[in-house]
């Protein structure tokens, strides 16, 4: 395959009150690959992204091919349980076409029990999801809503900072299924923060070992050897003894 | 027109607005900001009053430099700035009282709504005209902001201009709103409204148009109270909307 390159980054470097956070990468990514970025707490992969966005100031390039329609799912967004915005209407503030809209939600798993006889599917989803505050929403669904959102412009690449926070471990499976498949069915170029190295060997097909600086950069099963992990993570972290905790 | 007509049409008009651009003030947390705003405009409104100048004008002048200073706080700090909001609002409020010439330091404190004329009632309505149509194109934009900056400017969102936008729109509601209720009661009006109507909605549309009705509802009942029972209105409006918000605890969602 011709590598096509969606981003090319150069020199990329951050600072913040002249503390470096983020020095020196260089790395590209090409059309339609999954790319995961690790790394432990504050290495910098949320600011990789903001950067990435431009949300931030930075030095160094970052270019983006052309004409890209970008969605962005920033980690953690707190829904406050009283914000008066129903599930329905964060989604119209996107597509106001609501069969486009109850796809997206088929899409991504909403009320996959139903999904066989349509009439009473968008009963359900009407009645559970759509018409509810959005902070009402357990944490896999609001999940699984944001990832509707991000889809519903049909985007070119998708920016996902650690896409099953808080979601057990069903549920992160899931997603992570979920996001594989639009992949393979639209294309998609897949970014995405995780801190579990297992997601990383089943889902991504590169990988960028983050801590400030660029550990490692290429094929997971190739570049994720034992010392690229103990420079990454120090002491004996490696991938057989990795501990994950889902609360 | 008769001037209860008059009463009642500015001050429903001025009620819906301030329910409108209430109910983003409360979403947005700014309930202490917006209730401190009003009482910059005093001090405007001395020195409006020691030059012979139109009190409106004066009022509006603090009032946007106040909304340049939150705006520029905001953007700057990330940090909810509400100490240095409190500090400087309550200070400017005794400097407005120390330079209002006493005699209409009460109308300026609780406003006086018999004085209301049929030019207010003009610049009212396009005031309040003004408010519903600029609300109305960026409401969605500002709840994006509010539910992610980051996602909000990710999608491009000027977040920052529209933040300015909309203080200025509590600026416009607040100055229209001294002559009815004063200024030391009017944030009042923009955020209680508000507050009652989020206690009850489960989605925005809803939540906007209840914190609309329950402006309205305040400003009428106020209105005709006062009257029954001769007293000042302003603060019965105040206390009329204080009520709807008790009632509606029972309606919590």
């Amino acid at each position: 395959m011709i590598p096509d390159p969606i981003l090319k980054v150069k020199n990329l470097e951050v600072s913040f009150d002249g503390d470096k956070i983020l020095k020196d990468l260089d790395f590209s990514v090409n059309r339609g690959d999954v790319m995961a970025i690790i790394g432990p707490n504050g290495a910098g992969k949320s600011v990789l992204f903001r950067a990435l966005l431009g949300l931030i100031p930075y030095s160094g390039r970052v270019e983006w091919a052309k004409d890209l329609k970008i969605s962005y799912v920033p980690q953690k967004i707190a829904i406050d349980r009283e914000l008066p915005l129903s599930a329905g209407e964060f989604l119209r503030f996107k597509n106001k076409d609501e069969a486009i809209i109850v796809e997206a939600l088929k899409a991504v798993g909403i009320g996959s029990e139903h999904k066989n006889d349509p009439e009473h599917y968008l009963r359900h989803v009407k009645q559970h999801v759509l018409s509810q505050r959005l902070g009402w929403l357990s944490g896999g669904q609001l999940q699984r809503v944001l990832i509707a959102w991000a889809l519903l412009d049909n985007p070119d690449v998708l920016l996902f900072d650690e896409p099953t926070a808080g979601i057990d471990v069903g549920g992160e499976e899931t997603i992570y299924n979920l996001l594989k498949k639009l992949h393979g069915e639209r294309n998609m170029t897949i970014f995405l923060i995780s801190h579990d190295l297992n997601i990383v060997y089943k889902y991504a097909n590169n990988v960028l070992c983050l801590n400030k600086e660029m550990i490692c950069y290429g094929v997971p099963s190739t570049v994720l050897d034992p010392s690229a992990l103990q420079k990454l993570y120090g002491g004996e972290a490696g991938f057989y003894k990795h501990e994950h905790k889902h609360n | 027109m008769d001037s209860f007509i008059l009463q009642l049409i500015t001050g429903s008009l001025i009620g819906l607005g301030a329910g409108y651009v209430g109910s983003f003030m409360v979403l947005r947390r700014m309930s202490l900001v917006g209730d401190a705003l009003s009482h910059v405009a005093l001090p405007g409104i001395a020195i409006a009053l020691l030059f012979s100048i139109n009190p409106f004008f004066g009022a509006f002048t603090t009032l946007l430099s106040a909304i340049v200073l939150i705006w520029f706080l905001e953007k700057r700090t990330e940090l909810p700035s509400e100490t240095l909001v409190g500090i400087m609002f309550t200070v400017s409020l005794a400097l407005g009282l120390l330079l209002t010439p006493e005699p209409e330091l009460l109308e300026a404190l609780f406003g006086d709504i018999t004085k209301v004329t049929s030019i207010d009632l003009i610049i009212t309505v396009c005031s309040v005209f003004a408010i519903f149509l600029i609300m109305s194109r960026i409401s969605e934009k500002l709840m994006l902001g509010i539910i992610s900056k980051e996602m909000a400017q990710a999608m491009k969102i000027p977040i920052h201009k529209l933040n300015f936008l909309f203080l200025f729109l509590v600026v416009v509601i607040v100055a229209l709103g001294l002559k009815v209720i004063g200024t030391l009661l009017m944030g009042s009006l923009v955020i209680i409204p508000a507050a009652a109507a989020r206690n009850t909605s489960i989605n925005l549309t809803q939540y906007t148009k209840l914190a609309m009705l329950f402006g309205i509802s305040s400003v009428i009942l106020g209105i005709f109270t006062a009257r029954y029972f001769g007293v000042e209105t302003g603060p019965i409006i105040v206390l009329a909307a204080g009520a709807i918000f008790v009632g509606t605890l029972l309606f919590k969602k």
